[in-house]
């Protein structure tokens, strides 16, 4: 149980400072940085490598962004498989799903109560 | 005046007879907060945007100003002012609101002293009794327009700097008590190739040498002449580099009277990483602290040696360097 937690933090900050160093050597931008890590998940999630990550390091690899990219394509193939080409199209969100609708949910709530406009 | 090559002298030596400093809450709280005629708790000034904050702070200023050299606006002549909000506007609404004839400058941070130059020389050449200049940044509005929307949250690393929210104007006379304007120094624009637009303290501080020596070459002076000399908004990095460039280039200045305006506006212990910066850094320290030390009769002669990173947000998503001017102004009592 411990050592799932160890291997959750190790392998969720390795990512972070992959991210860190995008930005301070690479000079990436934020959004730079963000999109690649994005690829980098749906990538190694096209290769089926990802869920083993997870199952691996839990919420070490399924919270940062990656996880969003291989969620992206994890939705898409499973799509594909029951609906065809069209699946892909159909399914690309369906996974992320409650991870973008709540986004926009929580911003809208949280744009109600503070000032959203500087 | 011209006296070298790019230094005018102005023989009649224009009057600063009253100047403002107004700012936020975060230079409240900083280290030169007594020096400042008005101060804000409120980012927002109560109003809704950051721009339009800004542009309350400069009115407040050029009012504040005014009313300190005894004037009404009615007796000023000339408006010159600049901002770094797209198209000026924070000075060219002040503007609208003192209806007063008005020129728009653009010197980015420089033009705290882009400003006092071009108003000592038309009240030095007779072209007008009392001129007023100003100029204003604001935090938040900075950072929206050049970088990131602060509530992006996006990370900053320790060479960038703190934009000042506030706002500097003086009113410069033909006659009346104050300080006097004794002679400026119009900088060349120096590129060295930096792109970083986080780290502008050492885009800027070749510029900021180029300027110093030249004032120094055209007027045949060196820095005993002066008690202080400030460069505008170099910050902790900049200022070291500044330090060892004049070193190398063989420009004698003791340690201890060249400082910079973004080193002095905070406190240590405030997260600005390597110090202020903006418009209204130079501005308010110096139409607030330097001013107020000069009237104190502490300091009797400094050089203000304005900053400005000529940079758009255009140019740098473009991956332009960062060109850079700087203007020094000497002030004396």
């Amino acid at each position: 149980m411990l050592e799932k937690f160890i291997w959750a933090f190790i392998v969720g900050g390795a990512i972070c400072v992959i991210g860190q160093l995008l930005m301070d050597g690479l000079k990436l931008t934020p959004a730079h940085t963000t999109c690649t890590l994005v690829v980098t998940g749906s990538v190694l999630g096209g290769f089926g490598l990802y869920d083993k990550l997870v199952k691996f390091a839990g919420a070490g690899a399924s919270v940062p962004i990656s996880s969003f990219g291989n969620q992206l394509v994890k939705g898409a193939l499973q799509e594909a498989e029951k609906a065809g080409l069209i699946g892909v199209l159909t399914g690309i969100f369906e996974i992320p799903s409650a991870g973008i609708s709540s986004a926009i949910i929580f911003g809208f709530l949280a744009a109600l109560v503070f000032r959203p406009k500087g | 005046m011209l006296q070298g090559h790019q230094t005018w002298v102005f023989d009649s030596k224009p009057i600063i007879t009253g100047s403002a400093a107004i700012g936020g809450p975060f230079e409240a709280q900083g280290a030169l907060a007594k020096d400042f005629d008005l101060l804000h708790d409120d980012l927002w000034l109560g109003q809704e945007s950051y721009e339009k904050a800004e542009k309350k702070l400069l009115e407040q200023a050029c009012e504040t100003a005014i009313k300190k050299a005894g004037l009404k606006k009615e007796d000023i002549q000339f408006f010159l002012s600049g901002d770094l909000i797209n198209q000026i506007v924070p000075s060219s609404f002040t503007a609208r609101t003192l209806a007063v004839p008005y020129l728009g400058i653009y010197g980015a941070c420089s033009s705290c002293a882009e400003g006092l130059s071009l108003a000592s020389l038309i009240v030095d050449a007779g072209f007008a009794n009392h001129a007023l200049t100003g100029t204003s940044s604001h935090n938040a509005a900075a950072e929206k327009q050049y970088r990131y929307p602060n509530e992006y949250g996006a990370q900053k690393p320790p060479t960038a700097q703190w934009t000042v929210t506030g706002a500097g104007a003086a009113v410069i006379s033909s006659e009346g008590e104050g300080p006097r304007v004794a002679a400026a120094t119009i900088g060349r624009v120096v590129d060295m190739g930096l792109s970083d637009p986080f780290n502008m303290g050492v885009a800027m501080a070749p510029a900021a040498v180029d300027t110093i020596e030249a004032h120094f070459r055209d007027l045949n002076a060196d820095a005993s002449q002066y008690d202080l000399i400030a460069t505008g908004d170099l910050g902790r990095v900049g200022h070291n580099i500044a330090g060892d460039l004049l070193k190398k280039h063989g420009v004698k200045i003791p340690e201890e009277k060249l400082t910079d305006c973004g080193i002095l506006m905070y406190k240590d212990d405030q997260p600005v990483f390597a110090g202020g910066s903006g418009c209204a850094c130079a501005a308010t320290a110096t139409y607030g602290h330097l001013l107020n030390r000069l009237k104190r009769r502490e300091l009797h002669k400094i050089l203000i040696v304005a900053t400005g990173a000529l940079l758009s947000p255009m140019s740098y998503q473009q991956k332009e360097t960062i060109p850079c001017v700087a203007h020094a102004v000497a002030i004396e009592i």
